[in-house]
């Protein structure tokens, strides 16, 4: 089974073909353009994450053996290519796996920036949100 | 003046602001970002370190001979910023920590004493948050009420309604001098006559002005007058505030502390001295030492050269700009310094900033601390670009192409 160490990996991979910022953020944008965006009835006070500039909407589905589907949005396409990023590698996983997981790839990508606070799209209290979300996922499993 | 002239100008300048030789995203850094704080030159940086290598001392207390060097720079400072702002009784130039504590004074130290309840404070819907929550600070707590001067489509303020807004009950009209969002002069002229009318006291919130042209408090006849250093070349945490001798004398102290006082007794304690009555503790002596060179950096520079060329960027950014298909400027004044925000349909500030900015160009993005006159506008922020004396047209076309490229990548 495909863990989330794999899908950093691939993302990994797939940026170290970029040779400039352009052809970087060109695909960013185009992840962007193709998130599939959260249902309408989501997109409410309550899932929204905020970032003092740009929004994020966030819904968690919990799913059979603890399992976390999520969807979401952004009103800046880079947000939301960062967003498509972060949620291509949590998607479907196990919760204990995505509140333990750490999430490197932004790093290695050169991407950082954008998941600091000062930035204020969202993006690093989205991922902190999806980890409560898999802790929350992870605590409703019964119990071996 | 020609172009070239210019351009021999800005060489010149920009060789003292080393801060501008440098490369951001392996691109020259371009700084388009002034309205947020300038750009310091060498002679400011300087005398900071100059201070504490050579003659760090507490001030006014001391008798020893370092004392006597930093309190002297220090005052020969507040008799810069006289100079500079058209007064010659220094007992009206108190040194803050910025605009924002220069306004939280008069609230505080004005408001409470001459602020009842259901008198009324007079802004505008273009002011930065600093020149709003004071008042409503103060306003809550003495049951008064707001009332706000809006702004037409073209970003200027609408007067037509000015005698319906102002009365016997409006106690102070605080409005800002250059709009630091979208960058409109606004004709404080006609709002210091016509509350002079009433009886209110008029505050003019000056942190965008003072960089773009010359302003004389006497001639413009204001009670008070606010702007930070650190949008006039000079460092951050120092601020000013002028106030007229006889309303500053009918204050009480804001802050109590070391300085302000002439005698403490538990029986009863007296005040000093304006200006020191308001200038509580150990001040940024360094900070307001450096401010000193930053006013003499300011006033060494030709008038009619900054009014030219800031002129120049600014319609060479307006113009590029207008090209760019769905463009919107917001802030569309004749009366204008030389900042420009806008957005362009369907693309979002954030990411405009963001590609801009791995282009090695420094802008602002977002509501700019005015949050009203983002309501009023319907939009939850803008690009800013505000460009200083060291920015060149050059910089302004390599502007041109980053943006048309980002918005390409966008759309
Ligand atoms: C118009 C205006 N007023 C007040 C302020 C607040 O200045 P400071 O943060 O230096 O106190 C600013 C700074 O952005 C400003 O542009």
């Amino acid at each position: 089974m495909e863990t989330i160490e794999d899908r950093q990996k691939e993302i990994i991979q797939e940026f170290g073909m970029f040779d400039d910022w352009m052809q970087k953020y060109e695909y960013i944008i185009e992840l962007g353009k193709d998130l599939p965006v959260i249902e309408q009835e989501f997109k409410t006070e309550d899932h929204l994450i905020k970032g003092c500039q740009s929004k994020v909407w966030l819904h968690a589905d919990f799913g059979a053996d603890g399992m976390v589907r999520f969807t979401a949005d952004s009103d800046a396409i880079i947000t939301k290519g960062l967003v498509s990023l972060v949620i291509r590698v949590l998607d479907g996983m196990n919760g204990q796996d995505i509140a333990q997981s750490d999430l490197h790839f932004v790093n290695d990508i050169g991407l950082t920036s954008h998941l600091s606070p000062t930035r204020s799209n969202g993006l690093a209290s989205m991922i902190k949100q999806m980890k409560i979300y898999g802790m929350l996922a992870a605590n409703q499993q019964p119990q071996p | 003046m020609d172009d070239v002239v210019s351009i021999g100008a800005v060489e010149k300048i920009r060789k003292h602001f080393p801060i501008l030789q440098q490369e951001v995203n392996g691109k020259p850094l371009i700084y388009f970002d002034n309205a947020a704080t300038s750009q310091k030159p060498l002679s400011v940086i300087e005398s900071i370190t100059e201070y504490y290598q050579e003659y760090n001392s507490n001030i006014h207390r001391g008798v020893h001979h370092l004392a006597n060097i930093a309190t002297g720079k220090f005052e020969s400072t507040r008799q810069k910023v006289a100079d500079f702002l058209g007064t010659d009784d220094l007992g009206e130039i108190i040194f803050t920590s910025g605009t924002t504590d220069s306004i939280n004074l008069v609230a505080q130290a004005w408001g409470r004493l001459n602020i009842h309840s259901g008198d009324e404070i007079l802004v505008s819907e273009l002011e930065h948050h600093s020149n709003i929550v004071p008042w409503q600070i103060l306003a809550q707590e003495k049951n008064a009420i707001i009332k706000v001067i809006p702004v037409t489509d073209k970003g200027e303020w609408d007067l037509s309604n000015l005698e319906e807004l102002l009365s016997e009950r409006t106690k102070i009209v605080a409005v800002n001098h250059v709009s630091n969002a979208l960058g409109t002069i606004n004709p404080i002229e006609i709002i210091i006559n016509r509350s002079r009318q009433v009886g209110a006291k008029i505050l003019i919130d000056g942190a965008q002005s003072v960089v773009h042209f010359e302003v004389n408090v006497k001639s413009i006849d204001c009670d008070f007058y606010c702007f930070s250093a650190h949008k006039l070349y000079g460092p951050t945490g120092v601020g000013v505030l002028y106030g007229k001798r006889e309303v500053l004398e009918s204050m009480a102290p804001y802050r109590g502390g070391g300085e302000m006082i002439k005698t403490v007794s538990f029986k009863g304690t007296t005040y000093n001295e304006l200006p020191h009555k308001f200038e509580a503790g150990t001040p940024n002596i360094e900070g307001i030492i450096a401010f000193g060179s930053a006013i003499d950096f300011a006033t060494s520079l030709d008038k009619d050269w900054v009014q030219f060329h800031e002129k120049q960027l600014l319609d060479t950014a307006t113009t590029f700009l207008q090209e760019i298909e769905g463009m919107k400027i917001y802030g569309t004044s004749a009366q204008k310094v030389s900042v420009v925000s806008f957005l362009v349909d369907g693309i979002h500030p954030y990411d405009l900033g963001t590609l801009l900015d791995q282009q090695g160009i420094a802008v602002r993005t977002g509501h700019h601390c005015t949050q009203p006159l983002m309501e009023r506008f319907k939009i939850p922020g803008t690009v800013r670009a505000s460009f200083a004396i060291y920015n060149s047209i050059e910089e302004v076309n390599i502007f041109a192409d980053a943006l048309r490229k980002s918005v390409k990548m966008l759309r």
